[in-house]
Order: C-alpha cells, then structure tokens, then sequence
C-alpha cells in the first residue's frame, strides 16, 4: 500500500501548496459577484497598468526573439567569438535575481550612472520611465528564446544549410527557407516564456519604476500597490487577470514542449 | 546547461563554406556588442557601485547579515524540501498511473507560468490574515519558506522525471528477485542514478529561492525577522542606498556564481563518466 500512501502524500502536498491556494484567489475575486471585478478590471488605473504591460512586452518580446534567434544559430554554427564568454552572459539573467537586475538598470541610467549622467544631461530622462521598465524587463527575459534554439539547432545539424548553399541559395535564402521552418516550434516556445516573464516581471520593473497609479505601474506592480492600499478586490482582479493568462500560457507551453523537439527528429 | 549543450560534435565540419563578410563579422560583433550593453554593462555597474570602502561594513552591519544568514538558511530549507517532494513528484509522475495524472504534470510548471506576485497573492488569500481555513502564517518565517516552495516546485521534479524514463526496469527486477527489499532497491539503485539529477534541480532551486522577491514580499508582511535579501537591497534602494544596496546585490550574484560554477562542474564530470 507504499504506492497509494505516496501518491496521495504527493497529492496533497501539490493539493495544499498549489491547488488551493490558486482556487482561492478565483474564489475571493467574485465573492462578491462579477460586477465588481468588472468596475475593477475597468476602472482607469486598471487599464493603465494593463496597456504599460502590454506596451512593454510588445517591445520586449520580439526583441529578445530576433536577437535569440540570431545569436542562437552563431552559437550553434560556430561563428562566435569567444563562445564561453557569450553563453555566460546569455544565462546571466537567470542566474540574477531580478531585484538585483533592477538594481543594475538602476545604477547603470541614474544621474550619476555612466549611461545616465549622459542621459540627463541632454534631457532623455530614462530611469523611472517605462523605457527603463522595458530595459529590465528585456534583460531579465533575454535568455528564453536562446536556450531554447541552441540545442534545436545542434541536433539539427547543418546538413540542410549546407545543401542549400551548394544548391545557390543565400545565407538569408537558406535562412528563412530552411533553418527557420525547421526551428519554429522551439521558437514558439521561448516566445512564449518569454511573453509569460515579460508580463509577469515584478522585481526587476519595480525598482526602475516611479511607482505612481494610473501612470507608471505594470499589472503586476499594481496587484501589489492595491493590496497595501487594502483595496483587495482591485487586487484579486487584476491577479486572476494575470493568472488566467499565465494559465493560457500553460497550455500553449504544454501544446507546444513536445513538439518543438520533433521537428529536428526528421 | 547550455554549455554542454555547445560540446562539440566530433566529425562535424567546424565550417561548410567560406562565410559571407556579414555574417562572419557583423553579425557575431552587433551580438557582441548588444550583450554588452544591455547584460554586461549594467552589471559591471552594480560592481563597480559595491567596490566602495563602505563594502565590508554595509554587508557586515548586524541587521544585513542576520538577514543574508536567514536568507541562505531558508533557501537552503527550501532546496532540501524540494528535493524530497521532486524526487517524490517525479516518481509518482514516472511510475504511478491514475486518471488526471496528465493534468498534474502540466500544473507541475503553473509555477514557472504563474507572475511571481500572483504567487504571493495566492499563498496570501489561503494562509494570510483572512484565511477561511484559520491558517495564518503572514509575517512569519514559514510564510517565506511557503513562496520559496511554490516557487521552485518544478525544478526537481523536471530535472529527475526524464531520468526516471530512461532507467531500466530490468535491474529493478534483478534485484527483487535476488530478495531486495523495494527500500533496498529504491536506496542501492534508483537513488544512485538520480541524484545527481536531484542536486541539479535542488541548486537551481537553491539558486533561485536566493534572489526571490516578487512571491515573497505579500506574504512576509516586511518584517525585520522575515526580511529575505532582495528586499533589503530594495529597501536600501528606496533609501537612497544603492551603494549598499549594490554590495548585498554582489553578495548574490557571488553566491549565484558559485552554484552554476559548481553546476557546470558536476554535469561536466557526470558526462565524462558516462561518456
């Protein structure tokens, strides 16, 4: 009876830890009915918070997928320089903790900052701007889209590349007609951890952010600001928003993880 | 880890044709220079904003080493928790069979999906102050040690499932049939070849349970005792200290070095021995 007690114990450790507690917070956002979540969800703050996270990830995300896919095949051909240095500054971000990257944004863009004496001086103010939340947010989610399309491009191999070649096709040609087509679903996949982090990035945002309602606040930094304001159904809506898209984000992740490796099985 | 991922591949042709001017250069230069500016430069910042003679004293006064102590502490708590549970998860996932079992393996990575304040806010709505079930751990330590676990459930559990799969049956087998105890099996054969999947998994958890913030500051209630080290460094900053905030910031990322040092070492020896 070793195996029931364990998968019941296994059970209910994810039961208490996971389940109910994500159970919870659908519960007490329509407590009281769904049009207060409505009001909430609606009201100018709300919205704010929602269109700076949007903007941010807008810019974010295809950023970090052409520059991930770009250095993920010089990676994985060969053609960089120094591979060791590059690969350690790509897992960097993991490796930080986002407050500390924050942090980094933060000395790096301040008036005495090296980039930021620069900045202020001719008037682009950035630090407590959404450009330095867009900065943090990218850093932190720069490696998503790389780690993903290295090993793809390995296994891959660069038999394909090199028949196209041999066939007249250009490094673009053979680009985008052979090596894209067959690296999309690990593409895919990054781009949506990617979006997830982007969207979801609290820490790193907060402290380059100026912190004021219905300006500069992402959702996540405004789920945040109205639970200590004691505006809890505020709150409990726009973190149901975000939990329901990051369980969207679940189901493309599990859509998509088995299939991103197939494709190089060809 | 991706370094190992970037072993080279005997007998394949270091290059297949003489690469355009633009590729070969440019492209790997504006890569280059693109990580610079965007990873490297800030953090050469933060270093070189510690590397002031107020290092030592900021990051030895009482209260920023009680809290870095609490800090490894809990994360270590949390790390050795998950190893018990993953290796748990794992094996249930691996081996059991029930209806919903695909289902929980999704949630298993809910973590990883879910923003890390959601993460609080659940964990506050269930256990906080208004708890329907009259379980109030806010403002205490174990609330910290809660957001740690939630966060990092999926690391062990991910590392040591695809190593379940691949083991053999056969040896388990062997062994029950030469009178082996499933303890005795479990301990003698199953655990060798999982565990160093299982310290793989525990140091990312390790490491990220370190530099957690976003799932912590709900639910801790930023208290002096519950103060974990990214909050402080977030106060500091607040504070208008970000020298000290820079120097706790270079204790993390020091400490964090260390773990994937240590981590690129393991996997290298592991796949050394196992050619």
């Amino acid at each position: 009876m070793g195996k029931y007690a364990l998968r019941y114990a296994v059970l209910g450790y994810l039961a208490l830890l996971l389940v109910a507690p994500v159970a919870m917070v659908g519960y007490r956002t329509f407590q009281h009915g769904v049009s207060p979540v409505w009001d909430a969800l609606s009201s100018h703050d709300a919205v704010q918070a929602l269109k700076l996270s949007l903007l941010i990830t807008v810019i974010a995300v295809p950023i970090n997928v052409v520059f991930g896919i770009s250095t993920g095949w010089l990676l994985a051909r060969r053609r960089m320089p120094l591979p060791w240095l590059v690969n350690a500054l790509i897992n960097l971000p993991f490796a930080m903790s986002p407050v500390v990257v924050g942090l980094a944004v933060f000395v790096l863009y301040s008036r005495t900052g090296w980039i930021g004496t620069y900045l202020f001086s001719h008037g682009i103010p950035v630090l407590f701007t959404w450009k330095a939340m867009t900065i943090a947010t990218i850093f932190v989610s720069l490696p998503f889209v790389v780690r993903e399309v290295v090993p793809v491009l390995e296994e891959l191999g660069s038999e394909q590349e090199q028949a196209a070649a041999v066939l007249g096709a250009s490094t673009l040609q053979s680009f985008f007609r052979v090596t894209l087509p067959a690296i999309r679903w690990a593409v895919v996949y990054g781009t949506i951890l990617t979006v997830a982090r982007s969207l979801g990035e609290y820490g790193a945002v907060n402290i380059v952010s100026s912190n004021i309602v219905g300006q500069s606040l992402t959702l996540p930094l405004y789920v945040n600001n109205r639970i200590n304001q004691l505006d809890p159904t505020a709150a409990y809506s726009a973190g149901l928003l975000l939990a329901v898209i990051s369980l969207l984000i679940l189901v493309g992740m599990t859509a998509f993880s088995s299939r991103r490796h197939v494709e190089a099985d060809k | 880890m991706a370094d190992t991922a970037l072993a080279r591949v005997p007998g394949r042709p270091r290059r297949w044709s003489l690469p355009r001017p633009v590729v070969a250069g440019v492209g790997p230069g504006l890569s280059v220079l693109y990580l610079s500016l965007l990873v490297g430069l800030p953090v050469a910042a933060v270093i070189s904003q510690s590397a002031h003679h107020t290092f030592w004293s900021s990051v030895t006064q009482p209260h920023t080493r009680s809290v870095l102590e609490f800090t490894v502490l809990v994360a270590l708590g949390a790390a050795v928790i998950d190893a018990v549970t993953g290796v748990a998860l794992a094996w249930v996932l691996v081996r059991d069979d029930f209806p919903g079992k695909r289902i929980v393996n999704a949630l298993i990575d809910l973590p990883f999906a879910l923003p890390t304040i959601v993460a609080g806010l659940v964990l506050l709505s269930l256990y906080g102050p208004s708890s329907p079930v009259g379980v109030n751990v806010a403002g205490t330590r174990i609330a910290v040690l809660f957001a740690l676990l939630f966060v990092t459930l999926p690391f062990v559990t991910r590392a040591v499932q695809p190593v379940l799969l691949t083991l053999e049956r056969d040896v388990e087998d062997a062994a029950a049939c030469l009178g082996a105890r499933p303890w005795t099996i479990f301990r003698r054969i199953i655990l060798p070849a999982i565990l160093p999947a299982t310290l793989t998994g525990a140091s990312l958890a390790f490491a990220r349970a370190l530099g957690e913030f976003g799932s912590v500051v709900l639910i801790s209630g930023n208290l002096p005792h519950t103060e974990i080290a990214s909050q402080v460094i977030f106060q500091d900053v607040e504070n208008g200290v970000p020298q000290s905030a820079a120097a706790i910031g270079v204790v993390l990322l020091g400490m964090a070095l260390v773990i994937f040092l240590l981590l690129a070492f393991l996997t290298r020896r592991n796949a050394a021995r196992h050619g």
